[in-house]
């Protein structure tokens, strides 16, 4: 670390510098970072106070809250960027879309072996309500999109496939192509062997690719113990 | 107010185009229905402690020709759906979807359901509607209210958001133009506020990281908690089990994705013994740094030797590890030309490299 130069050479430079800078009118950056943080620290009060009037609509309300997460989008703001961040802390989202990130990634896990990494996110929204219980909040399926988005920071696993107006939700890093043509697309080798499609050759007329991800016989399946066991790391 | 509800107690609530529809949960038999035709209004009630979510659905008065139903009248004007075990967004939403469409009114109706007939009737009618309307008007005005001064005041919190962003896009520029003298210190000040703000860190990353104190912190702690899970697990773990296992023992202030990978990126530079990886797949992994690749390549050739060949299933067993990181391992053995692979639509087979 270096102490800004202190020689008599190193002030001339600067007031020359400033001298410059202030003949344009511009601020420099040292000084408006001085300034940043004052404006900061009104911005922390600010938003303590609508912490306090308004926390709780964002707590109940998911239309309240996707049109908070669209607001900041719009000026550039992550609220979700980080744990440390104002918006986590003071309004509690930051909480909220963490833990239902664990939430959703334990249920990919667990239902893995059964899907191959591939679940709607009907399916997924219905377990993760099943897991978080009778007196915990209630989440929509916005909230699940947003809390996936975030995860994708942690590499290829998530992802999201738009599917039919919904999504089919990747938890694994397998790489699929989708055009109008999804079945068909979904249908290649490459599923195959990666367990997520199956291959009958038995049917009647051609073969025909079956999808475990969309059998709905397994969508109201519930976690059984043994797969409970593969969620915990 | 009572709610008669012991005969309509548990059970799941479905939506047609045309109809809302209530099946007991135990005997199936036991199914009632109201056409959406006869809804008028409907809002939510929020869950509070001891209550859950409800739906309150306001309905027109009872038609002359009602078919036989649990009850043939009842001085509501309203029921009530109590969600015990949640659906209460969704269902909404889609309520209020159908509703807006109101797709029954194409099909016709095979049964008109008169309006209104006799004096009688009416009169009962414009009490009842009456009376729904002016609560209808109060909740709205009320909840206007509300609404809008919840919006107003994130508006104005937003408007002061935006300055911050614009300020720190200022300041982001000028230490791009080198139009003052930035210390150090002052860096990872301002990487701090935009980390408190979240906003994105455009320039200073690729000259200064994206590490700022708090990250530094973060992963120290890491080294701690991540040992002996790590020695557990043969060495390695996704990150994304990682992010569940540290954000499960913390119980709260829990750790965003980004904050996770954000200090993982500091293990080399703080000198830890761990270290951030990412394979080719994009698979991201913390490893520990006494974890040699020539081990684990050397490992994955005996294994499959030993048994001739082997699938990432049948490896992961063998280990006690997870599909996705043995396959991993099967790859990099591979990479470096130990094994060879057997593509097949039965699955993806290592041998040892015979070439």
């Amino acid at each position: 670390m270096h102490r800004r130069g202190v020689g008599a050479g190193a002030i001339a430079k600067k007031k020359l510098a400033e001298v410059k800078y202030k003949e344009r009118g511009t601020v420099l950056a040292e000084d408006q970072i001085a300034q940043m943080s004052k404006q900061l620290e009104t911005f922390k009060t600010n938003l303590e106070e609508f912490a306090s009037k308004h926390k709780q609509e964002i707590r109940k309300n998911s239309q309240f809250r996707v049109q908070f997460q669209e607001m900041c989008a719009t000026i550039g703001v992550d609220p979700l960027a980080s744990g440390k961040g104002f918006w986590s802390e003071m309004l509690g989202v930051g909480d909220f879309y963490y833990e239902l990130g664990v939430q959703i990634i334990e249920v990919c896990l667990a239902l893995k072996h059964r899907n191959g990494g591939l679940i709607t996110l009907d399916e997924l929204h219905h377990h993760v309500l099943k897991g978080r219980g009778k007196f915990a909040q209630d989440v929509s399926q916005d909230d699940l999109v947003r809390a996936i988005k975030k995860l994708k920071a942690m590499g290829n696993g998530f992802g999201m496939i738009p599917v039919g107006g919904s999504y089919l939700v990747q938890s694994v890093p397998a790489e699929l192509n989708m055009d109008h043509t999804v079945v068909l697309q979904l249908a290649e080798d490459h599923l195959l062997k990666e367990g997520l499609a199956w291959l009958d050759s038995q049917a009647a007329g051609e073969p025909q690719y079956w999808l475990p991800a969309l059998f709905s016989e397994l969508l109201s399946r519930d976690i059984t113990p043994e797969e409970a066991s593969q969620m915990t790391p | 107010m009572l709610l008669i509800r012991a005969k309509l107690d548990v059970g799941v609530v479905l939506l047609s185009t045309h109809r809302l529809l209530w099946r007991d949960q135990k005997n199936h038999e036991c199914c009632i229905c109201i056409p959406l035709s006869q809804v008028i209004f409907f809002e939510e009630q929020a869950a509070g402690i001891g209550k859950s979510a409800k739906i309150v659905i306001y309905l027109h008065p009872v038609p002359e020709n009602k078919e036989p139903g649990p009850y043939q009248q009842s001085k509501y004007s309203f029921i009530k759906l109590s969600f015990k075990e949640h659906g209460q967004i969704e269902f909404y939403r889609r309520l209020t979807e159908e509703m807006t469409q109101k797709r029954w009114e194409n099909t016709p109706v095979s049964q008109p359901i008169p309006t209104g007939v006799g004096p009688k009737a009416a009169r009962t009618r414009a009490v009842g509607i009456v009376g729904i309307e002016r609560k209808l008007e109060e909740k709205r005005k009320e909840t206007d209210k509300n609404i809008s001064e919840a919006f107003e005041d994130l508006s104005k919190l937003m408007e002061k958001a935006k300055e911050m962003v614009e300020v720190s896009k200022s300041i982001a520029n000028k230490i791009k133009d080198k139009q003052g003298d930035i210390t150090e210190d002052e860096t990872i000040r301002f990487k701090s506020y935009l980390l408190s703000m979240g906003i994105a860190n455009p320039v200073t990353r690729e000259t200064h990281g994206s590490g700022t104190q708090y990250h530094i912190q973060l992963a120290r702690q890491l080294g701690d908690i991540l040992q002996a899970p790590l020695e557990e697990r043969g060495g390695m773990m996704a990150l994304t089990e990682v992010y569940c296992l540290v954000n499960r023992a913390r119980g709260m202030e829990l750790l965003s994705p980004e904050d996770l990978v954000n200090a993982c990126k500091m293990f080399e530079s703080l000198k830890l013994p761990l270290r951030l990886r990412v394979f080719d797949s994009g698979v991201m992994v913390v490893q520990l740094q006494s974890h040699s690749e020539e081990e684990m390549i050397a490992s994955a050739l005996d294994n499959v030797s030993d048994k001739g060949s082997l699938t990432a299933e049948e490896f992961a067993k063998l280990l006690g590890l997870s599909v996705l990181l043995s396959k991993e391992r099967l790859l990099l053995a591979e990479k470096v030309g130990h094994l060879c692979r057997d593509d097949s639509v039965e699955g993806l087979r290592f041998y040892p490299n015979l070439f």
